[in-house]
This record gives structure tokens, C-alpha cells and sequence, in this order.
């Protein structure tokens, strides 16, 4: 068991540099401050991501467009074709005067598009096909699309897919960023963690001369570069906390469809792994400068 | 206490520092190790240490080889050589009882022991009135003085100086002397480098002399040469 007194001179030694390499040591708590940063927004942009395709997986549904020229019995047969097949929830009905109401709607008020058409309504009757389960809709979309009255059948599976690849692709972009940004932390806290070998090389020699264990000796450099990374990711982990609470609660006021991670629990310990990141990047840059240079 | 069996040094410039040294120091010795410059004086204690190997032969210290030593064994060995050195070596920054505190921290001891130890230590080597000074506020001979606390702050049963009086004035230099004579009379080993003629005559102590790397005499109440 280390005495308090160790302890508060290891600390103290590893702190008195910190302060004496003031710009240095500013600039390795600002590079991990930033990594850490970009880590942890990409980590919650991913998250939440996740969190929003999952919401739209479950509210898939099958658009089913019948042939133009079906016949009214065609139409209702078809209706309970699919309402009585396997894992399916709900089917509604929307007429084409419907679907052609609806179009109007969404090109405005006073358009009459009836009569740009030429009077003739083009769109064919179709269902809106619930299923119980997300994983069942290609199967069902495949059953449907078989029915010969059945023209067209759409669900939203290649949009999915698509978002998907879209977030894999950012997942990655962050990651990529951050490895860099990681990089460029620890090279910086290696050099400052080195600033201090060099300065304190008097210590180094005079330790050695009174028998102090060669752990005893690298430890105080060590805990620089913890401090260091440590503090960084501190920054780094309170500016995420209030920014996100910030986004959350206009995210809620405003678009408030779109589901966020709120679970405070959950993102503090999101908070507490990016601390622990930064402690090892401090780690590993002092690391690499004691091993190279603090030979004992 | 202290054995060397043709010990010698080729560093990796060329120089043959020392070659083919024997010698014996007993437990409590005082010791002067004479030689023009250059002769391997500062070479023969960095072997005692461990700042460096011989490239052959042994050195031995209480019964055991020190040529193969785990670094923890470097350190232990350590905690029992104290040494001293022309230039002082004092932490700029620290006051004279940080500086000597400092030993015992790395080793660690704990504050209490600290608070008590130091001003000991610092009231033998006569600077209790000093302690709070740094060393840009001190003599030459204060400083040495507390290069000495610190270096016998631990009780070592060796204490090596290499030139301990080599930038002081003489009549400094046999302040230092005689309070390294006092250590010595309490039971540590004292092995001396220095050039200083009049001491070594003065004090008529064993005197080892080396010239260009080898023995060249080992007098029981020698003088510094001819
Ligand atoms: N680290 C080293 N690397 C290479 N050569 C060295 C080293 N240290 C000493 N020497 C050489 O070894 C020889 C002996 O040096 P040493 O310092 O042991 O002599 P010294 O007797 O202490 O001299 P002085 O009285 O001037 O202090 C000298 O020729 C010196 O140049
Ligand atoms: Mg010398």
C-alpha cells in the first residue's frame, strides 16, 4: 500500500509539469479535448441514428397499386386475398378518387388536376397493407405482388437500406476522424511527456542515485500524461453533456417525431468511457516517450 | 565490504579507463583515491554504484557480485552507497531541506519520518539555520553540505565523493573534510576522489593511486605522491 505521502508527491511532481510546460500541456489537453469530442458526437449521432431507423422499420407498410382497369369485384376480392393471408395486421382500402385527392393536396389548393389530365383520373385503386412484423414484409410484399389483379407492389425496403448504408458510411467517418484526431493527441502528449524527461533530468539522475526503483522513477511521467489525457476528455465529455441536453430538449420542442436517446444513465456512461479514453491516450503517449527516452 | 577483482573499463569511445584493478576496502575504511587526470578515479566509483559495468573482471560489494544485478537490485544497492559530487548536484528549485527530503521521498518515507529525519540530518551537517534556504542562496560549502545530508539521509553504509572540495576554497574544503571525517568515525565506509595534495597529506589515511587506468599504489597512511 503506497503512503499518502508517495502519492502526493507523485501527483505533485506530475501537476508541478503540467504547469511548467503551460502551452504544451494546453495544447495535449485541447487535442484530446477535441478527439474526444468528435468521438463522442459521432458516437451519439450513430446512436440515435439506430435509434431512428428502428423507428421506421417498425412503421413499414406495403403499398399495393391494383391493375388500372380492374373491375369493382376484382378490387374487393383482392382486398380479402390479402387481408386474409399470414402476418398480415391491417389493409385500407384508398379509392382512386381518394388517391387523386390526395396528390391535389400535396400540389396545393386551387389546382385542378382533374382537369389537366384531361379529365381522366390515371391512378388505380390501391392498399395500404399493415403487417405484425417488419421482418415479414418482403414476404408478404412477394405474396401480393403474385395476385394477378396486383399492378405494383412498394414498401419502404430499399429506403432502409439505404439510410443504413448511410449511416454506416458516417459511423466510419467518424471513427476515421477520430483515430486521426486520437493520433495527433497522443504524438502531442508524447511530446510534452518527453519536454518533461528532458527538463527534469537533474530528478531523473539524483533518483537514481538514491535508489529509487525504476517504476517508482517513469511514474510520475505517467500520470502527466493520464492528467493530461484525463482532463482533456473532461472538457471534452462536459461540452457533449450540455450541447446534447441543449439539442434534446429543442430537438422535443420542435421535431418531436423524431426519437431521441434521452436516458440520462445511458449517456453518462457514454460520458464515462470517453473519460477513460482520453486517460488512455494520455497513457499511451507518455508511455512511448518514457520508453524511448527515460532510460533508467 | 568492498572487493574489485581486475575490474576493467573500456568504454565504447576506446579509452581504457581502468585496467586490471584490485583492491580491498574494509567495512568502516577511510579511503583517498589519488591520481593525476584522467587516471580512472571517477570511473573506479562509477563502477561502485553501478552508474556503469567493467567490461571484465568483478566488483563485489558485502559478499555479493553487483555485475549482474535485476534493476530492483540496482536500486537496493543504491540505498546503501551514498555519493557526493564536485558540482554539487542540488535541485535548483527546492530548498536545502526539499532537496534533502527528496531522497527520502522517492524512497518513501512518510511525511513523518521526513519531518523528523531532515532537520536531524541538516543539524549534523551543521545548516539547521539553512534549511528553508534554496541552493542559489547558499556557499559552496553549504551547498556541499547539503549534498551530504541528502546523500546520508538514509544511513548508507558507503558514502563515495568524487572531488567533494574540488570548487571550494581550502579553508572550506577542511570544513567538508572533517565533517565527511566525522561520517566516517560513525561507522561509514568513505571513499574519497580528489586531487587536493595537502589534505591527503594532512590526513594520513590509506591512499589508493591510479595512473592512466592502473593500480600504481595502495599506501595504509600514504601521502598524495611524490
Ligand atoms: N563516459 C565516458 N565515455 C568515454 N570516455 C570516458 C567517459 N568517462 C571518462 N572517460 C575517459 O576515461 C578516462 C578516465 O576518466 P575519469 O573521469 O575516470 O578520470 P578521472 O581520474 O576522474 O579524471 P579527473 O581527475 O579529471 O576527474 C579519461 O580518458 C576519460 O576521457
Ligand atoms: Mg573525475
Amino acid at each position: 500500500m503506497m503512503k499518502l505521502t508517495t502519492i502526493r508527491f507523485l501527483v505533485g511532481q506530475a501537476l508541478s509539469s503540467i504547469k511548467r510546460n503551460g502551452m504544451m500541456s494546453l495544447a495535449s489537453i485541447g487535442t484530446v479535448a477535441i478527439s474526444m469530442f468528435v468521438l463522442g458526437t459521432f458516437l451519439l449521432l450513430a446512436l440515435n441514428a439506430n435509434l431512428v431507423a428502428d423507428a421506421i422499420e417498425t412503421n413499414v407498410e406495403i403499398a399495393v397499386l391494383v391493375h388500372p382497369d380492374a373491375s369493382k369485384e376484382t378490387i374487393d376480392s383482392t382486398y380479402n386475398d390479402i387481408s386474409s393471408l399470414n402476418g398480415v395486421m391491417a389493409v385500407t382500402h384508398v379509392g382512386k378518387d381518394e388517391a387523386l385527392a390526395g396528390l391535389e393536396k400535396q400540389f396545393g389548393e386551387g389546382h385542378d388536376l382533374l382537369r389537366s389530365l384531361g379529365g381522366v383520373n390515371p391512378l388505380p385503386d390501391s392498399f395500404i397493407v399493415k403487417v405484425e412484423n417488419p421482418r415479414l414484409v418482403s414476404k408478404v410484399a412477394d405474396v401480393i405482388g403474385g395476385f394477378s389483379s396486383v399492378d405494383k407492389v412498394r414498401y419502404g425496403k430499399g429506403m432502409i437500406e439505404k439510410l443504413f448504408s448511410v449511416l454506416d458510411w458516417v459511423r466510419w467517418l467518424g471513427a476515421g476522424i477520430a483515430v486521426l484526431l486520437s493520433l495527433a493527441a497522443v504524438f502531442l502528449i508524447a511530446i510534452t511527456v518527453r519536454i518533461t524527461v528532458f527538463a527534469r533530468g537533474d530528478e531523473i539522475t539524483i533518483m537514481k542515485y538514491v535508489g529509487a526503483t525504476n517504476w517508482f522513477i517513469r511514474l510520475p511521467f505517467f500520470l502527466e500524461g493520464l492528467i493530461l489525457g484525463t482532463l482533456g476528455s473532461l472538457l471534452a465529455a462536459t461540452a457533449i453533456y450540455f450541447s446534447y441536453s441543449k439539442l434534446v430538449s429543442y430537438v422535443i420542442l420542435t421535431v418531436n417525431f423524431i426519437p431521441l436517446i434521452t436516458d440520462k444513465e445511458f449517456i453518462l456512461q457514454l460520458l464515462l468511457y470517453l473519460l477513460v479514453g482520453g486517460a488512455v491516450l494520455g497513457s499511451i503517449g507518455s508511455a512511448v516517450s518514457v520508453r524511448k527516452f527515460l532510460k533508467v | 565490504m568492498i572487493r574489485m577483482y581486475n575490474a576493467s573499463k573500456d568504454y565504447a569511445n576506446g579509452v581504457k579507463a581502468l585496467i586490471d584493478v584490485s583492491v580491498q576496502i574494509e567495512k568502516g575504511e577511510f579511503v583517498f583515491l589519488v591520481g593525476p587526470s584522467g587516471a580512472g578515479k571517477s570511473t573506479f566509483i562509477r563502477l561502485l554504484f553501478r552508474e556503469e559495468l567493467p567490461s571484465d573482471g568483478q566488483v563485489i560489494i558485502a559478499g555479493k557480485s553487483i555485475v549482474r544485478l535485476r534493476s530492483s537490485k540496482v536500486a537496493v544497492l543504491r540505498r546503501n552507497i551514498g555519493v557526493v559530487f564536485q558540482n554539487f548536484r542540488l535541485l535548483s528549485d527546492r530548498t536545502a531541506f526539499e532537496n534533502v527530503a527528496f531522497a527520502l521521498r522517492v524512497l518513501q518515507f512518510s511525511q513523518k519520518d521526513i519531518n523528523q529525519r531532515v532537520p536531524e540530518i541538516l543539524r549534523q551537517v551543521g545548516l539547521s539555520a539553512r534549511a528553508g534556504s534554496y541552493p542559489h542562496q547558499l556557499s559552496g560549502g553549504e551547498q556541499q553540505r547539503v549534498a551530504i545530508a541528502r546523500a546520508i539521509v538514509n544511513n548508507p553504509k558507503i558514502l563515495i565523493a568524487d572531488e567533494p572540495t574540488g570548487n571550494l576554497d581550502p579553508d572550506t574544503s577542511w570544513e567538508i573534510m572533517h565533517l565527511l571525517y566525522e561520517i566516517n568515525k560513525r561507522g561509514t565506509t568513505l571513499i574519497i576522489a580528489t586531487h587536493d595534495k595537502k589534505i591527503v597529506d594532512t590526513m594520513k589515511r590509506r591512499v589508493i593511486g591510479l595512473e592512466r587506468g592502473r593500480l600504481v599504489r595502495d599506501d595504509q597512511q600514504g601521502v598524495y605522491g611524490l
